[in-house]
Formats: structure tokens, C-alpha cells, sequence
């Protein structure tokens, strides 16, 4: 018997999206093959990692990745100053946490601050998150993309609850969109359906499907992912298209295992090597699955995953 | 690919004898089809028929043990390439490789670390499942006394005898070969060899070929001459090949029922780094890798990595759950707490582990809830105030406890109410929302 290399042939590809301004801005997407598969079709652009930066003092994060930014965290320039110019990040995402009403309830005036100030302190393209409290999303993520006007940011997330408001914003300031749903592909699928039915264009949306910790529903994101890709490339279906997001940092650096002491979980071995390989293999996990967009947060678990992404490509 | 009750019929001896149970032989035929029988029940089918039937009815991907003790672990026999189609079944075996020009101590260092490699997770036990000892002396007694020390050392994990010489191999495997290690490899050099060797010790044997075409010649040759439990290596050296590699052989197996391929893989993933050699690792884990071969076992690698085959092979469509009841963590008296929770295997581990770490004895109702989290159980309508009330009146928890109240998860606060007016005489007490909360909880409470 000889042998013959089993290929697909796919009729559709994720769609290409391009972020922040040039010529620092960012491409990704457009693949028309399974993720890395280019023996059976092309994949233009690399998955990029945005660095995770946020409005307030992170007191929540886990000492080990706190003490990575401790000098800087406590104001949003000097920290997306740092990722860019010192960890050489490709984009940094700002998380609007302090807007949440649990977290110190930022007025949307002071979040129009934060970001223009941020945006004139880098030139890296920039993504704006809020705090995942759907009302209060609506109000920050609309002051957010006005000051971001001009910026060809992505913001987000658009949720169920909110996603008429956030559209709206990011179509008239010309931003692109992330849309979230928990887990569940046909959400996903409709979320996206909604949107675009506001006149927002498929190509200027990304799909957040929801991420999940290594440990803790991590095989339920993956397989939504899978899932999600199957559909665009072999199906393609042009709803579940657009660039997939993971938005592993937050997820993974709550779980027991990013930070329990090594004297109260011996068997666990170092803690700081433990919390990068958590974040790390997450990510990894996520890319296999066909992310197209990370957002994380210690230096040396991007390192690490710019370096497997190097060795994928 | 299997083959249908007609083409089966064709080589059965037609006679409708009866012997194996069935009315007529395209009855017999038609019900093997289905695997609701087997071959052998029928007596008279001939030897050509028994090869053609058994090549057909065989799995795509050949399925094997590595070793023989109790932890001795299987090896290939996947169906299928996404593991939302169906499920994958035979959680991929993580070794660690070992030179045999360490000295004794650093033998005995590494084999330590592989006996207490053990985890305890969400109920399953984890550990690093073989050794590969590589020759890299040159020198086949060095080999020897190495292979002999690991296997005195660590009886019952698996061993790789990681090996291309064919005379230093057949002492390593005249040593331990009652447990049948793995060897490998056989290549495009010493095919004759090494296939004779696993052949006369039946033992596994490792293939490796560069490129997939030369791989499936040197595996058909292989088995020409005897040797069926294979494990194949394509030679990938990166990241990408690797991946690529893997779902061709996958792919090759499953869809086009090519033999030559059908085999588990063996990938080694050895980098200097040990956090990227983790990453790599993890992507021969999600995609298709039976034997991952590492050069390190710090703990906390083995904890994610330990972690990531868990979560890519935990069944789609079954939660991991624990049984329904009420758990004592330790040794309650009609006085202490009752808690609450589902019998989703996550939620139960992190809860009774909390529980354990306050030190204060408790019983914790586990109720049935399809094996969902406590949120999901309750959007799911499976976690409700009425289901909840059922149960704890018809798990007879009235009975081991004097005092009557309730301590239900935070993420539920909302139900306290309902739970209060169904259930007479009792107090719904609000617990913290995450299970880290409980130690302070439980300990604050007056005792
Ligand atoms: C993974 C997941 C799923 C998985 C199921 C996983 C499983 N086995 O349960 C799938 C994809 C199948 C799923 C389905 C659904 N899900 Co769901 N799912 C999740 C997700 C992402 C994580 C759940 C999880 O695993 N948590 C981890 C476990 C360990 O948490 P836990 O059980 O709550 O336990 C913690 C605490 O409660 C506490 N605790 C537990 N017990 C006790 C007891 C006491 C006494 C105390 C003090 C504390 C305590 O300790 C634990 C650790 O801190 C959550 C969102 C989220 N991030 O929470 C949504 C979520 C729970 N799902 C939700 C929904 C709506 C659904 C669906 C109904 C619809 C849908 N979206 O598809 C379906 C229903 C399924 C069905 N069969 O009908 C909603 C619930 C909304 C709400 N507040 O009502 C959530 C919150 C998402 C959201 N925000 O919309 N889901
Ligand atoms: S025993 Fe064999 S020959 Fe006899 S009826 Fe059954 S299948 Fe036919």
C-alpha cells in the first residue's frame, strides 16, 4: 500500500481582521485550514497575544504575577508604557475593572480619561474591556469607544444583555467587536447573527465563546472552539467566521493552583512555575482549539507561548 | 472498514447448520455485523475466512498494554479525531527520559521522583506512568545495570528501553523482559534486529521512520516478520511537524482504514526550557500523542500536564460526577454542620476539600444533579428548592442529626426562602460563595 496524505479540502476560512493604527497595527485571522494544518491550506497570519493591563491596582492577582508588574500597576500608562516598550508586546488590553459597582464603580467620564491617556501613551493597538457587569458595560463601553474614536480599537465584550448599546458604539466610532456567550456554540452563532442583523459587518467581529481554566471546564471551551472552526472552515458557515478570542489571564489566575502556598500543597511543586504553566498550557490548549486572539497576563507564560507559536508556524 | 452482513455471509460456510445459535448462516452474518455475536461461535468457518474477518473486523488504531503490573497502562484504540464526536478513551502516558550515564544517585534521585510523582485529582490518581532509559552510554553493561537498577527500584512502572543498538538492546530486554517494556526503536538500519528481538520476547516495539510514507513501509515490513504491537514515531522534531504529523496518522487510521498507521504514536518532546517542553508537551496531549516522552517531571508540570489529559479525556457527554449521598468528612457527631452541594466531581472535590481543611467534622449532602456545577445544576432546573427538600427528607439525614439547619452554596443565596417554607423546622444558613470561604466560615461558627 502506498501512501497518501489523507487532505481535506475546505470551503470556507476564518475571516481577517486588522486592529490599531499603523504601522503598528495588528492582522489577524484569514486562515482557510484547521489550526496550524498548513500542509492543506494557508494561514497568513500568526495568533497574537495582547498583554493584560487594567485601570486599578490589581489587589486580586496572585502575588506571583502581581510582583511582575508591582512598580507599574498602579497607573494604566506607566503600565501599557512598560508592556510595550519592555515586553515588546504586540497589543495590550486594558480592563475597565474599577467600573464594576463591586470594584470602586468608575464613572464612564473617568473611564474616557484612562483610555485616551493610555492611547497617547503607546502605539500599539489597544483593546478595551470592561468589567463584565452587563448594565454597567453599556454605559463604560460606549464612553470608552468615543474617547477611543479614530483609534481602530476592539472593544468589548457584547454580551446578550447589553449588545444593542455596545454595537452602536462600536459602529459609530468605528471600532472592531468582541461578542461573548457562555459555552455554548449555538449562542455564539446567534450573538453573531444578532449583531450583524444591527448592520455591523461580520469582518469586524470576533467571537468570544468564553474561556475556562485548565482544570475547570477547560475541555468545554476547547471543544466549543473545535467546534466553532469546524463549522467556519468545513461548513462554511459564515456566522462562526470571525476570529475566535481567549481570555485565559482572568480565568486561570483565580484558581486554587495559581496560588496555593507550596507549604500548604507540597505535591504541587513551586508556585511560581506552577502559575506560568497553568496560564501557558491554557493558552495552548486554546490555540489548538483555533484561538486567534490571547489576552494574558505574565511575562514569562507570553514568552513561552510566542515561542510554541514560533515552533507551530 | 467493517464490512457489511452480505459480505460477511460470503465467507461463511453456508450450510445453516445451526451450531452457532443462529437460524441460518446470513442470520449469523447479519448479527456479526452488528456485534451483537463473535466469529468463533461459529465452528466450521475456514482459516482465510478467520485472517479476512479478523483484519476487518480489527480496531483502526491497534490497542495494546504498556507493561503489566496494575498500573500498567493502554495504548491506542482511539475512534475518533475530535473529541466532541464521540469521546477519547486511552489517556495518553507521560515517561520521562533518563540517561544511563547518570551516576547511581542521580538514578535513584530521578526514580524517586517518578515514585512520588502521584496526584490525587478530582478522584482519579495521576502519576508519570513510564521510564525511558536511554542509551547513551556506548556501553552495554553500563546499559544494563542501569535498566536492572530502575526496574529493582521502580517494579511496577513502565519502562522504554530507549535504545537503537540492537546488541545492547538484547541484554537490557533478557533482563526485564516479564514486563514487557517497550522497545525502541527499530529504524531503516537495524529493522532485522530489533524486530527479532521484540519478536522472541514479545515485547512492543517502538518505529521509527522520518516521514510518514517510509514509516508505513518499515511498519508493514515489521509486521510481515512477526510484530504487531507497534508504536509509531514520525520523526517530528518541531512543534509544527509534530501536530501535522500526528493528524495525518490519525486521520490515515481512522478514515481511510490504512493499517499501516494504525498504530499508537510515541512522541518525544524534550526541550530545554521546561515550561515550553510543558507547552509542547500539552499539544501532543489534545492532539493525538498514546506515549509523550519528556526530560523532566518537575511537579508542577506534571500537575498541568496531568490536568490537560484529564480535561481532553473526560467523556463530552458525562460530567464527571461521584455518588449521591450523604459524606461524613471526619468524624461528625449529631451536632455538626450540613452542607450542601451537587455531585458534579469538580464541585464535590473543591467543597469537601475546603470542608476537610477547616478541621471542622461535617456531613455534606451530595445530591444528584446529572453531574453539573452548582449554577449550571440550578439554570438547569436540577438544583431547585423543591428538588432539594426531596432529598434531604428522603436521604434520612433527619436521622443522624439533632439540630436542623441547612447551609446551602452562596451562588444559590436566592433559594434559602423557597427551601425555609417547604421544609418544616429547619434554617437555611447562607454559605460563602467560593468554596475557599468555608474554612473561615465553618470555624467562626459557635460550636
Ligand atoms: C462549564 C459550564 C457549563 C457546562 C456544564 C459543566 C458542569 N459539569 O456543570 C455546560 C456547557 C454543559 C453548561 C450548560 C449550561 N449552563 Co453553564 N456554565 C458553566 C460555567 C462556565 C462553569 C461552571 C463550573 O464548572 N463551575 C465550577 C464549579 C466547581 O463551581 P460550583 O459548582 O459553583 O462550585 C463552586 C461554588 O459554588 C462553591 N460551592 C459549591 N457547593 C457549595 C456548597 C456550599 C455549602 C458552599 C458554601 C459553597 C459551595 O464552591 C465551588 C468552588 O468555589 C458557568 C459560568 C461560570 N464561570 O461559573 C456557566 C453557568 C453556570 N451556566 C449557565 C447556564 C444558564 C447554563 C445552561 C442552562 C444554558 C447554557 N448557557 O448553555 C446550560 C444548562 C445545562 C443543562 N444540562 O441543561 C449560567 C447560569 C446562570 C445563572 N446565574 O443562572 C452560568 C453562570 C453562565 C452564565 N453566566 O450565564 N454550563
Ligand atoms: S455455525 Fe457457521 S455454518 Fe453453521 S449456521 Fe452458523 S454460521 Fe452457518
Amino acid at each position: 500500500m502506498s501512501y497518501v496524505i489523507p487532505k481535506e479540502t475546505y470551503s470556507g476560512n476564518v475571516l481577517s481582521l486588522e486592529f490599531g493604527k499603523a504601522p503598528k497595527s495588528v492582522k489577524i485571522g484569514g486562515e482557510n485550514t484547521l489550526p496550524f494544518l498548513s500542509f492543506e491550506g494557508s494561514i497568513p497570519n500568526k495568533p497574537v497575544i495582547a498583554y493584560e493591563i487594567q485601570d486599578i491596582t490589581p489587589d486580586d492577582w496572585p502575588d506571583t504575577v502581581k510582583a511582575q508588574y508591582a512598580f507599574c500597576s498602579d497607573n494604566p500608562v506607566k503600565w501599557a508604557q512598560h508592556c510595550q516598550n519592555k515586553l515588546k508586546a504586540q497589543a495590550i488590553s486594558l480592563r475597565l475593572i474599577g467600573t464594576h459597582p463591586d470594584r470602586g464603580d468608575r464613572s464612564a467620564g473617568d473611564v474616557a480619561k484612562i483610555v485616551k491617556d493610555v492611547l497617547s501613551a503607546v502605539d500599539v493597538p489597544l483593546i478595551i474591556l470592561g468589567s463584565n457587569h452587563i448594565e454597567k458595560d453599556a454605559s463604560v463601553l460606549v464612553a470608552a469607544a468615543e474617547a477611543a474614536s479614530g483609534y481602530n480599537c476592539i472593544i468589548g465584550k457584547a454580551q446578550e444583555g447589553n449588545y444593542k448599546t455596545v454595537v452602536a458604539a462600536a459602529l459609530a466610532h468605528k471600532h472592531k467587536l468582541i461578542a461573548m456567550s457562555e459555552l455554548d456554540i449555538n449562542l455564539a452563532k446567534q450573538l453573531n447573527i444578532l449583531i450583524t442583523q444591527m448592520g455591523f459587518d461580520k469582518e469586524r467581529l470576533l467571537t468570544d465563546p468564553m474561556c475556562s481554566a485548565l482544570g475547570y471546564g477547560l475541555e468545554y471551551t476547547y471543544s466549543v472552539m473545535e467546534r466553532i472552526r469546524l463549522a467556519a472552515i468545513m461548513q462554511n458557515d459564515v456566522t462562526m467566521q470571525p476570529p475566535i478570542v481567549g481570555d485565559v489571564g482572568m480565568y486561570v489566575w483565580k484558581v486554587k493552583e495559581t496560588f496555593a502556598s507550596e507549604s500548604d500543597v507540597s505535591q504541587w511543586g513551586s508556585i511560581e512555575e506552577r502559575g506560568v504553566a497553568w496560564e501557558a498550557v491554557t493558552a495552548i490548549a486554546m490555540l489548538i482549539a483555533g484561538t486567534n486572539l490571547l489576552i494574558m497576563r505574565h511575562p514569562k507564560a507570553v514568552e513561552t507561548v510566542r515561542k510554541t507559536i514560533e515552533e507551530l508556524v | 472498514m467493517a464490512l457489511s452482513g452480505v459480505e460477511i455471509f460470503k465467507l461463511l460456510p453456508k450450510t445453516n447448520c445451526k451450531k452457532c445459535g443462529f437460524p441460518t448462516c446470513l442470520a449469523f452474518a447479519m448479527a456479526l455485523a452488528q456485534g451483537k455475536t463473535e466469529l468463533a461461535k461459529c465452528p466450521d468457518v475456514s482459516e482465510e475466512s478467520k485472517r479476512v474477518l479478523g483484519e476487518a473486523s480489527a480496531p483502526p488504531i491497534r490497542t495494546f498494554f504498556l507493561g503489566t503490573s496494575e498500573k500498567a497502562v493502554k495504548l491506542g484504540g482511539e475512534t475518533v479525531l475530535f473529541r466532541h464526536d464521540k469521546k477519547f478513551f486511552n489517556p495518553c502516558v507521560y515517561a520521562v527520559n533518563v540517561k544511563d550515564t547518570l551516576s547511581n544517585d542521580e538514578l535513584n534521585e530521578k526514580i524517586e521522583e517518578v515514585l512520588t510523582s502521584e496526584i490525587d485529582r478530582v478522584g482519579q490518581k495521576l502519576r508519570v506512568d513510564a521510564i525511558s532509559i536511554e542509551f547513551a552510554s556506548g556501553n552495554s553493561s553500563q546499559y544494563e545495570s542501569a535498566v536492572k537498577l530502575i526496574s529493582q527500584k521502580a517494579p511496577d512502572t513502565a519502562i522504554i528501553l530507549n535504545c537503537k543498538d540492537p546488541s545492547a538492546a538484547e541484554v537490557a530486554v533478557r533482563t526485564i523482559a516479564d514486563k514487557k517494556p517497550l522497545l525502541y526503536c527499530a529504524n531503516e538500519g537495524n529493522t532485522g534486529a530489533m524486530t527479532n528481538i521484540a519478536k522472541t520476547h514479545k515485547i512492543p516495539l517502538g518505529v521509527y521512520a522520518k516521514g510518514l510514507s517510509e514509516l508505513s513501509v518499515l511498519t508493514e515490513k515489521i509486521k510481515g516478520m512477526g510484530v504487531e504491537d507497534l508504536v509509531i514515531d514520525s520523526g517530528a522534531e518541531k512543534a509544527k511537524d509534530m501536530l501535522e504529523l500526528n493528524t495525518q496518522i490519525r486521520r490515515s487510521a481512522l478514515k481511510k482504514n490504512f493499517k499501516p498507521l494504525g498504530y499508537p504514536i510515541i512522541n518525544f518532546v524534550l526541550r530545554e526550557d521546561p515550561i515550553f517542553e510543558t507547552c509542547v508537551a500539552g499539544i501532543a496531549a489534545a492532539k493525538y500523542a498514546s506515549i509523550i516522552v519528556l526530560s523532566s517531571i518537575e511537579k508542577w508540570k506534571n500537575l498541568a500536564l496531568f490536568t490537560l489529559r484529564q480535561n481532553i479525556y473526560t467523556d463530552p457527554q458525562v460530567p464527571m460526577q461521584v455518588e449521591q449521598k450523604i459524606y461524613k468528612i471526619g468524624e461528625p457527631t449529631v451536632n455538626s454542620p450540613l452542607l450542601i452541594t451537587t455531585n458534579f466531581s469538580l464541585t464535590y472535590f473543591m467543597v469537601s476539600g475546603e470542608v476537610e481543611n477547616s478541621k471542622v467534622p461535617a456531613y455534606l449532602a451530595v445530591m444528584d444533579c446529572e453531574g453539573l456545577s452548582v449554577l449550571t445544576a440550578w439554570a438547569a432546573g436540577k438544583f431547585t428548592a423543591g428538588k432539594i427538600v426531596q432529598f434531604i427528607k428522603d436521604s434520612g439525614v433527619e436521622n443522624q442529626i439533632s439540630h436542623r439547619e441547612l447551609i446551602i452554596p452562596g451562588q444559590v443565596a436566592i433559594l434559602s426562602g423557597a427551601i425555609e417554607d417547604k421544609l418544616e423546622g429547619w434554617k437555611i444558613t447562607v454559605g460563602p460563595r467560593e468554596a475557599n470561604g468555608i474554612p473561615t466560615f465553618l470555624k467562626s461558627r459557635p460550636a
